[in-house]
C-alpha cells in the first residue's frame, strides 16, 4: 500500500506529488529531502523512516523516485513498481531526466492516476494503460538535423543508465499513434559484465548479465518471432550444434513469451505490446566464451625525485576494427594525499584528471579501437611517499561500452513480423556490452 | 511567461480563466488549466482558483477534466461548500455512455476525500459495481474502501460487504483483487476478509491471471489461510511452486513468505523451499536496479541466519563491483563474511582486502572489521592482512585495524603476540577516539610484550591536559595502572604525574573519581590492586558463541519482505564504537544497569563509565557470598573448553544414570538438581546473561537462543572455601540451566523436597526458609521454573550451597529486570 509517490529533482525541487490516501500532509517531500541531505555522501539508504513513516525511493534518470507506505509493505513490490513507473514515464515522455518531467507532468498525473488508486497498484503494463491515456506527450526539442549525427551510435549519458539508447528510440510511445510516426521496432541484446582480475592477470570473477528488449513502436503488431542462435544452450549439461557454443548458466522469460519453437530451433515468439519489455534475462558467470576484452600492464615505481610514476598499457584484445570503443573511463585510485598529476597519453583525444575528493585518477578514452593498444604515464606528487603507500595505488576500475558486441556470443539471426507490416517499418536489432565494474588489481 | 510572484501569478491565473474569449477557445482553456497545475505542482498556493476551475470543469474534453480533477482532489478539502457544485457535474458523468468518462467520475468523486458528499456518493458506487465495464468496477470496489475511511465509525452496510464478496468471482482480475482489498479496509476491525477454504482455493486457482501486483497482494492475503489437512496444504504448495521461483523478485518474495507461514510446522519442507529460492534471489543481487539489489541483499542475511551454507559456492556473487554505493558495499561484506569456508578464504581475504583502501571511510572500516570476524577462525592469514595495513600509515585505516585487533585478542588470545609485535609505532596515525582506546587497552593488557608500551604511554600523559576525550583518559588511567604492576620501575613516574593531574586538576568527576579509587587501592597494597585490575584478558568462550546457532525460520519468518530487514543496524556484524572489550560481551545496555539491579542485593557497586567490570566483579562476589554463606569466591580459571566441559558433564551423566536418582554422591562427587522461579529468564537476551553471570565469575559455554524451547544455557565456575579447612580447598562446579516451559508440579516438588533435606543437614535455616518462601510463592503463582542441575567435583555442600544462592540472586535480579 502505497500513501505518496513524489519526484524529486536532485536538487530538491518538487516535480511531481500525489497524495493517495490523504493520511500525511505534503511537509513529507521537505522531510525526505532533509534526510537526504543531512546524510554524507550521495548515497542514502534506500529506506529511510520518519515517525511511522517509511521513505522508500529509487534514483533513476538523476532524479528520486519516492513512496511513502508503513513498515509491512514488501520492499520488493514498492522498488520494483517505483522502477516500473519510471520505466513507464520513459516509455511516454520519451527519455528520463528533469526536464522532461517537468514539461510531462500532467502525462505523469494521469499516468499515476490510473496505475494507482488508493494507493493500490492497479496495472502497469502499457497494452492497457494505451487505453486511457490521453495526453500527449511533449517533447523536448523538435526533430533537427543534428540527431542524424546520433541515429544508430550509443552515447552512454550516466552511469547509471544501461544504455542510453540512439535517439532514434528516445521518443515517446504515443506519438506513432498520433502522429503517423514511423512504424519501428528495436531489439536490443544488452550485457552487463562485471570482472575482476587478480594482480597476477588471472581472471577472478567474471559475470554476465544479459537481457533482450523489446522496444516497439508499432500500432498493430500480432506476432513477432526472433530467431536465437542455434547452437544457444542453457546450463552446463545440454550443448547443441557443432560450432562453438553459446551457453548461459541460467535464463528467464517474460510471461508473454511462448516457447514451443524455442527448444527445436530456439525461435522465442510473442506479442510485443507499445513501449520497452525485457523479454528474456539470462546469466553466465566464471566461463566466459573468450578472453576479457581488455587487459591491463601496470608499471608502477618511484621515481628519483620522490614523485609515484604509474605507467599502464591498456590493451583492447577485440578482433581489429569490429569493434569501436566509445567511452571508457578509468579511475587508478592513487594513495591518501596527491598534490598535483602531470601525465603522458598516447593521442590528444584522451584526458585525464585527478579527482582529490574520490582519490581516483581519471582517465577519459573516446574511442579505442579492436587490437590497438594506449599507453599513459601519470606523475603524481606525493608528499611523505613511501613503499608502503605504493601498495595502496589501484585497483584499477573501467567503466565501457561495446556496442556490436556481446560476451556470450548471443545472435540474433532473424526477426520476423506477422503479419506483414503494411507501409514502411522498419526493425532494428543492436548489440551492446557494457560494463562500469571491470576492475583489475594492481 | 514572465517571473511572477505566487501572488501575481494567481492574479494572472484567473484572469485568463475568467476570459470569455479563453473560455471558448478549447486549446487555450486547457492550456490555462496546465499552468494552475504546474504552478501547483511547484508548491505555489492556487487554491484561491477554486471555483474558477469548478467551472471549468462541466467539458467534453477529457483531458481538460483530467487536469480540473487533479486540481479539485487537492484542494476540496479547504472547500467544502464549493465541492458540491462539483457533484452534480460528476453524477452526470457516472451515466456517460463512454467507460472511461464513467470510471473517471467514479474515482474522483470518492477521491474528494469530504464526508459531507457521502450520501451522493453511494448511489453511483452501488451503480458501479454492477456496471458493464471492468474498469468502472475496479473503481466502484475501491471506492467503498475510500467511503468507508471516511467515516470510519459508521455501521458496515451488510448488503455491499455481500456484493464485495460475490465479486471475488468477478471475471476481471483486479475487479478480484480490488475486492479483496476494499474487504481487508472494511472489515479491519473484524481482523479482514474472512478467508474461507472456497475462497482459498478460487484464489489460488485464479492467480495465474493476476498480473504481478496482484499475485502479491493474493499470496499476502493467503498467510491467513490455514489449510484443514495435509493433503490440502501439499495441494497448495505444488501449486504455489512456479511462483516460488518466479523472474519477479516480489511475487517470488511474497510465495515464499507465503510458503514459510503455512510450513511453519514443518521446517524440512520451509528449509527446501529456502534452497528453491536461492536461484532467484540471486538472480535479483544481479538486477540493474541497485536498489532491488540492496533489497535482495538484506533477504539474503536473513536466509543464512538459518542456513548458513545455503549461498556458499557463490560467494563470488557478493563481490563489490567498483561503483557500487557503499551501502551496497557494507551489506555485501557482511553476508562475504557469513559465506568463509576453508575453500574460498584465501579468495575472499583477497577481495576483501582489496576493499580495505576503498576511497569511503566507512567501507574501508566495514572492510576490515569483517576481516576481523573472519579471523577469529582464519586468525594467521587475516592477521597478516592487518598487520600489512598498519604500514599505509594511515589514519582511519590505523584506527580501525587497532579496534579489530583488540577484538580478536579478546576472543583469540593466541593472537596476542602478534598483534603485540604489529602495535609498535602505530600510535603516530592514530587521531581518534575509539581508536586511541583500544590501542590503551590493549597496551594496558599486554604491556609486558610491548617493549615500546611506558614510552607510547608517556606520550600520552604528557598530553593529558589537551585531551579532550572522557573515554580515553579513563581508558588512560587503567591502562597506566595495569602497566604499573607489570613494569613498576618504567611507569612509576609517570603513574604519579597521571594520578596527580587526574586528581587535583581534571574537572570530569568519573576521571577524578577513577584516579581517587586507583590511589586508594594503591595504598591497600600491590597485592590487592594486583587482584582488582588484572582481570581477564580475553573471553575464549565468545568464540563458542560467537559462531552463530543456526536459528530457527520462525525467528525471523515473520519479518521476510517486510521494511524491517533493509534498515540500517539490524544485522550489526561486529561490535564497533565501543570501549574496552570487557564490554562487548554485554548488551548494548550499560553495565551500569545490570549493577544497578543488583544493588537489592546489597552490592556495593563501584561501576564507573569506562573499564571496570573486572572490579566490579569481585566487590559484588563477596558481597553475594557474604550475604549467603561462609566466604566463598568463584573464579573463572583454570578456564575449561568447551570439549572438556562435554567429557565431563557426560561422565557424570552416565554415573548419574546407573545409579537412578535425584541426588548422587559417591565420595568425592555431588549432583543436584533444584528449581529456581524465574519464568522470564529464558526470555532474556543471552548477553544480558552472560554479562550478568560473568560479574560474578560464572563462566556460560554454549545458549540456546532466547524464546526457543526446550531452552538450555550451560556454566561452570571453580569455588574456593577460604574458611574450612577439612573440605576440599577448591571445586569444579558444573551446571545446566533448562527450561522446557511446561508446569512439572509434582517432579519439581519432589526436587524441591529433596533440596530441602540436603540443606537442612547442612543447618542453614535462613537458607530453607527462603526456600520455602520461594516454594509457596510458586504453588501460588503457578508458573514454571527453571530447572538447575548442577554437578560438583569433588564434593564440597557449602560451597555449592553458596554457589546457588549466588546463582538465584542473579537469576531473579535479570527475571525482575527482564519483566
Amino acid at each position: 500500500m502505497i500513501s505518496q509517490i513524489f519526484i524529486l529533482s536532485s536538487k530538491g525541487d518538487h516535480l511531481i506529488y500525489k497524495d493517495f490516501r490523504g493520511e500525511a500532509g505534503s511537509d513529507v517531500v521537505s522531510i525526505f529531502y532533509e534526510k537526504v541531505m543531512t546524510l554524507t555522501g550521495d548515497q542514502p539508504p534506500v529506506v529511510m523512516s520518519h515517525k511511522d513513516l517509511q521513505f522508500i525511493h529509487v534514483r533513476q534518470g538523476g532524479l528520486y523516485w519516492v513512496a511513502t507506505t508503513t513498515a509491512d509493505s514488501s520492499p520488493f513490490t514498492i522498488i520494483e513498481f517505483l522502477n516500473r513507473l519510471a520505466a513507464l514515464v520513459k516509455d511516454y515522455c520519451g527519455s528520463l531526466s528533469e526536464k522532461m518531467v517537468q514539461m510531462n507532468f500532467a502525462l505523469i498525473y494521469e499516468l499515476l492516476d490510473e496505475v494507482v488508486d488508493y494507493g493500490y497498484i492497479q496495472t502497469t503494463s502499457s497494452d492497457v494503460l494505451k487505453n486511457f491515456i490521453q495526453t500527449e506527450a511533449v517533447s523536448s526539442r523538435p526533430f533537427s538535423l543534428f540527431d542524424i549525427s546520433n541515429v544508430g551510435l550509443f552515447g552512454a549519458e550516466t552511469q547509471q543508465s544501461i544504455v542510453a539508447p540512439s535517439s532514434a528510440a528516445t521518443r515517446p510511445i504515443q506519438s506513432s499513434r498520433e502522429q503517423g510516426g514511423k512504424s519501428e521496432i528495436f531489439v536490443d541484446v544488452i550485457e552487463r559484465m562485471t570482472i575482476v582480475i587478480g594482480s597476477n592477470g588471472m581472471l577472478m570473477k567474471a559475470d554476465v548479465e544479459g537481457e533482450i528488449t523489446v522496444k516497439c513502436y508499432m500500432p498493430n503488431c500480432t506476432e513477432m518471432r526472433i530467431g536465437l542462435n542455434e547452437e544457444f544452450s542453457i546450463g552446463k549439461s545440454q550443448l547443441r550444434g557443432y560450432g562453438a557454443a553459446v551457453r548461459v548458466d541460467e535464463c528467464s522469460f517474460h510471461q508473454a513469451v511462448r516457447l514451443d519453437e524455442f527448444d527445436s530451433h530456439r525461435i522465442l515468439r510473442l506479442c510485443p505490446s507499445q513501449g520497452e519489455q525485457t523479454v528474456m534475462q539470462y546469466q553466465l558467470s566464471d566461463d566466459l566464451p573468450s578472453a576479457p576484452p581488455f587487459r591491463l600492464f601496470p608499471t608502477i615505481e618511484r621515481d628519483s625525485g620522490g614523485r609515484l610514476l604509474m605507467y599502464l598499457k591498456l590493451r583492447c584484445d577485440l578482433p581489429p576494427k569490429s569493434c569501436l570503443l566509445l567511452k571508457c573511463v578509468m579511475y587508478v585510485t592513487p594513495v591518501a594525499s596527491v598534490f598535483s598529476l602531470s601525465q603522458e597519453l598516447s593521442s590528444p583525444d584522451q584526458s585525464a584528471e585527478l579527482k582529490p575528493q574520490s582519490r581516483a585518477v581519471v582517465w577519459k578514452v573516446p574511442r579505442f579501437t579492436g587490437g590497438t593498444q594506449l599507453s599513459a604515464l601519470f606523475k603524481l606528487d606525493v608528499p611523505g611517499l613511501s613503499s608502503a603507500s605504493m601498495q595502496e595505488v589501484g585497483p584499477v576500475g573501467l567503466s565501457f561500452e561495446l556496442p556490436k558486441y556481446t560476451a556470450t556470443g548471443l545472435q540474433i539471426r532473424f526477426l520476423r513480423l506477422s503479419p506483414v507490416q503494411p507501409g514502411p517499418s522498419q526493425r532494428w536489432v543492436r548489440y551492446v556490452t557494457h560494463s562500469d565494474s571491470y576492475t583489475i588489481r594492481i | 511567461m514572465p517571473y511572477l510572484g505566487s501572488e501575481d501569478m494567481v492574479k494572472e491565473l484567473r484572469r485568463a480563466l475568467s476570459n470569455p474569449n479563453v473560455q471558448s477557445d478549447q486549446l487555450r482553456y486547457r492550456n490555462t488549466i496546465l499552468k494552475v497545475i504546474r504552478a501547483m505542482s511547484q508548491g505555489v498556493d492556487v487554491s484561491g482558483l477554486f471555483s474558477e476551475i469548478v467551472k471549468a470543469c462541466a467539458t467534453v474534453d477529457i483531458v481538460q477534466k483530467k487536469l480540473v480533477y487533479v486540481f479539485l482532489c487537492s484542494y476540496a478539502a479547504l472547500n467544502p461548500e464549493l465541492s458540491l457544485l462539483v457533484i452534480n457535474t460528476l453524477r452526470k458523468d457516472c451515466q456517460d455512455p463512454n467507460p472511461m468518462v464513467r470510471s473517471l467520475a467514479l474515482r474522483n468523486m470518492t477521491n474528494l476525500r469530504l464526508s459531507s458528499l457521502v450520501e451522493y456518493v453511494e448511489q453511483p458506487l452501488t451503480a458501479g459495481l454492477r456496471d458493464r465495464a471492468a474498469c468502472v468496477r475496479r473503481v466502484a470496489v475501491l471506492g467503498w474502501a475510500k467511503l468507508h475511511n471516511l467515516q470510519p465509525n459508521s455501521e458496515i452496510d451488510a448488503t455491499v460487504v455481500n456484493e464485495l464478496y460475490s465479486l471475488l468471482r468477478d471475471p476481471d482480475p483486479v475487479v478480484m483483487v480490488n475486492c479483496l482489498r476494499a474487504l481487508e479496509e472494511i472489515l479491519k476491525e473484524e481482523g479482514g476478509v474472512a478467508i474461507n477454504k472456497p475462497i482459498a482455493h478460487h484464489l489460488l486457482n485464479r492467480l495465474k491471471e493476476c498480473d504481478v501486483w496482484g499475485q502479491c497482494e493474493v499470496l499476502r492475503i493467503l498467510e491467513r489461510y490455514r489449510p484443514q489437512s495435509d493433503d490440502e496444504l501439499f495441494d497448495i504448495l505444488s501449486l504455489l511452486d512456479t511462483s516460488l521461483v518466479s523472474q519477479h523478485p516480489p511475487v517470488m518474495a511474497a510465495t515464499l513468505s507465503l510458503f514459510l507461514s503455512l510450513c511453519s510446522a514443518l521446517p524440512a519442507v520451509s528449509l527446501s523451499a529456502l534452497e528453491r529460492v536461492r536461484a532467484p534471489l540471486l538472480a535479483a543481487c544481479g538486477s540493474t536496479s541497485r536498489e532491488l539489489r540492496f533489497t535482495a541483499l538484506c533477504h539474503i542475511q536473513l536466509l543464512l541466519r538459518s542456513v548458513p551454507g545455503l549461498m556458499g559456492a557463490h560467494y563470488k556473487r557478493f563481490f563489490c563491483g567498483y561503483a557500487e554505493p557503499a551501502y551496497i558495499k557494507q551489506r555485501k561484506m557482511q553476508v562475504l563474511v557469513e559465506l568463509v569456508n576453508d575453500e574460498n578464504v584465501a579468495m575472499l581475504l583477497d577481495e576483501l582486502k582489496g576493499y580495505c583502501t576503498d576511497v569511503n571511510t566507512d567501507t574501508a572500516q566495514a572492510a576490515i572489521s569483517a576481516i576481523g570476524r573472519i579471523g577469529r577462525s582464519y586468525s594467521d592469514q587475516c592477521l597478516q592482512i592487518l598487520t600489512g595495513l598498519l604500514g599505509l600509515k594511515q589514519e582511519h585505516i590505523t584506527s580501525a585495524v587497532v579496534q579489530t585487533m583488540r577484538d580478536l585478542v579478546w576472543v583469540c588470545p593466541q593472537c596476542s603476540d602478534t598483534v603485540c609485535l604489529a602495535l609498535e609505532g602505530c600510535e603516530e596515525n592514530l587521531q581518534d577516539t575509539q581508536g586511541r582506546q583500544a590501542l590503551l587497552w590493549l597496551l594496558g593488557v599486554y604491556g609486558e610484550r610491548i617493549s615500546s608500551a611506558p614510552y607510547v604511554l608517556e606520550v600520552f600523559i604528557d598530553g593529558v591536559r589537551s585531551e579532550t576525550s572522557l573515554e580515553v583518559k579513563m581508558e588512560l588511567l587503567t591502562a597506566t595502572l595495569r602497566l604499573f604492576l607489570c613494569r613498576p620501575a618504567e611507569t612509576q613516574d609517570m603513574l604519579g604525574r597521571l594520578l596527580h593531574y587526574c586528581i587535583e586538576e581534571e574537572t570530569d568527576m568519573c576521571v577524578r573519581d577513577q584516579a581517587l579509587l586507583y590511589y586508594h587501592l594503591l595504598h591497600c597494597g600491590i597485592e590487592e590492586t594486583r587482584k582488582v585490575l588484572q582481570g581477564r584478558r580475553s573471553d575464549p568462550s565468545l568464540g563458542v558463541l560467537i559462531g552463530r546457532p543456526v536459528e530457527p525460520i520462525s525467528q525471523w519468518a515473520h519479518s521476510f519482505n517486510t521494511l524491517e530487514p533493509l534498515r540500517q543496524g539490524t544485522v550489526t556484524t561486529d561490535s564497533s564504537n565501543k570501549g574496552s572489550p570487557e564490554h562487548v560481551t554485554s548488551d548494548p545496555k550499560p553495565n551500569s544497569d545490570l549493577s544497578d539491579d543488583l544493588k537489592p542485593c546489597q552490592i556495593e557497586t563501584v561501576q564507573t563509565a569506562s573499564d571496570s567490570a573486572s572490579l566490579c566483579t569481585e566487590y559484588s562476589t563477596d558481597a553475594l557470598s557474604s550475604s549467603a554463606v561462609a566466604p566463598l569466591s568463584l573464579s573463572l580459571s583454570p578456564a575449561l573448553s568447551p570439549e572438556e566441559f562435554e567429557r565431563l558433564w557426560l561422565q557424570r551423566q552416565s554415573l548419574h544414570a546407573e545409579q537412578g536418582g535425584e541426588e548422587k554422591e559417591d565420595g568425592d562427587y555431588l549432583c543436584t538438581e533444584e528449581c529456581v522461579q524465574c519464568p522470564t529468564i529464558p526470555h532474556c537476551s543471552p548477553q544480558n546473561l552472560q554479562a550478568a553471570l560473568q560479574l560474578v565469575n560464572i563462566q556460560t559455554l554454549a545458549f540456546t537462543p532466547p524464546h526457543t524451547l526446550p531452552w538450555r544455557v550451560y556454566l561452570y565456575t571453580h569455588t574456593h572455601s577460604s574458611c574450612s579447612a577439612s573440605k576440599p580447598p577448591s571445586t569444579l562446579i558444573l551446571g545446566e540451566l533448562l527450561y522446557t516451559g511446561e508446569p512439572k508440579e509434582d517432579c519439581s516438588k519432589m526436587v524441591m523436597e529433596g533440596s530441602h533435606e540436603q540443606l537442612t543437614t547442612e543447618g542453614e535455616e535462613a537458607a530453607v526458609d527462603r526456600l520455602r518462601g520461594r516454594e509457596s510463592a510458586r504453588q501460588q503463582s503457578q508458573t514454571e521454573d527453571v530447572k538447575v542441575t548442577l554437578k560438583q567435583q569433588p564434593r564440597d555442600d557449602k560451597a555449592l550451597k553458596g554457589f546457588l544462592s549466588v546463582l538465584t540472586t542473579v537469576l531473579h535480579t535479570l527475571s525482575t529486570e527482564t519483566t
